[in-house]
């Protein structure tokens, strides 16, 4: 069995924490994550499957929302994410499969994202120098998928003060200096 | 330009990237007798109006669906934007 040592998306064995003036930028790592995506013409048992899961309607378009232990982000039309504790979810892809059956496609997206989580009060003033969607107005339970520094990326908001932004993993390097800088101008 | 999504509401036109005329939904029937005069002018013929214009856009930095846009090519107004799959349902299109 080889003995191989997990790294970050940022190229360390911890995640990063970065404080730039009111603003931190913590690189999140404990989290799994799977696209979930309606399969044609089988809506109807993919919604009772949802429902018996998550126990509650699916997000509507832009929207997201944070549970226990699934937290589902709307993707796209008839397609989300669902994230959970990577420590008891690890498999997400298999533990959604086996409910939703051959209702959904299901594939596995863990280690293919990066996400930062952003927090401070001048949060909304560094976003609107980073992407086009207007942070500002965005309610707590928004979530879509914009440009930052042309990377395609998802930005959550979860509170005034909270945001997180899921990126592909590549782009985690150029993204967190992204960040970073955005955060030192304002700072 | 901000194009008003009609799920997700107004956004940027640099989340979006351009196909071209509407009517590249209409892709000929390729067991037609004359399939290779209409795949000719499917392929090369356009009409280059001033004013209204019925597009494709693909929200490629966002939710990734096709949208028909009718946009106005010398004001750059947009009097309507529907998502592309309800226009080829609408023709009876299977997806």
């Amino acid at each position: 069995m080889h003995d191989l040592a997990a790294l970050t998306p940022l190229s360390a064995t911890e995640p990063r924490i970065e404080r730039i003036g009111a603003i931190r930028i913590v690189e999140v790592t404990d989290r799994s994550l799977a696209s979930l995506t309606c399969r044609s013409g089988k809506s109807r048992p993919f919604e009772a499957a949802a429902k018996a899961l998550f126990g509650g309607a699916l997000p509507a378009p832009g929207a997201w929302f944070e549970g226990a232990p699934f937290s589902l982000i709307w993707t796209g039309p008839e397609q989300w994410f669902v994230e959970a504790s990577f420590a008891t979810h690890e498999d997400i892809a298999r533990i959604l499969k086996e409910p939703f059956g051959d209702a959904a496609s299901v594939t596995e997206q863990t280690d293919g994202w990066v996400r930062f989580d952003l927090e401070g009060t001048p949060v909304v003033d560094m976003l609107e120098r980073l992407c086009p969607v207007p942070s500002r107005r965005m309610k707590n339970d928004a979530a879509t998928r914009t440009m930052i520094e042309h990377v395609g990326c998802l930005v959550l908001r979860r509170a005034a003060d909270r945001f997180s932004v899921i990126a592909p993993r590549s782009f985690a390097g150029s993204l967190h200096h992204a960040l970073c800088a955005a955060a030192t101008s304002i700072a | 330009m901000i194009i008003p999504h009609p799920l997700l509401g107004p956004r940027d036109s640099q989340e979006f990237t351009y196909l071209g005329d509407a009517d590249l939904i209409d892709r000929p029937d390729w067991q037609a007798e004359n399939a290779a005069d209409r795949f000719y002018e499917y392929l090369y013929l356009r009409d280059n109006p001033a004013g209204e214009h019925r597009e494709l856009w693909f929200h490629e930095q966002g939710d990734r669906s096709w949208l028909v846009v009718t946009r106005d090519t010398v004001t750059h107004e947009i009097s309507k934007v529907e998502l592309a799959r309800d226009v080829a349902r609408a023709r009876g299109r299977s997806k």
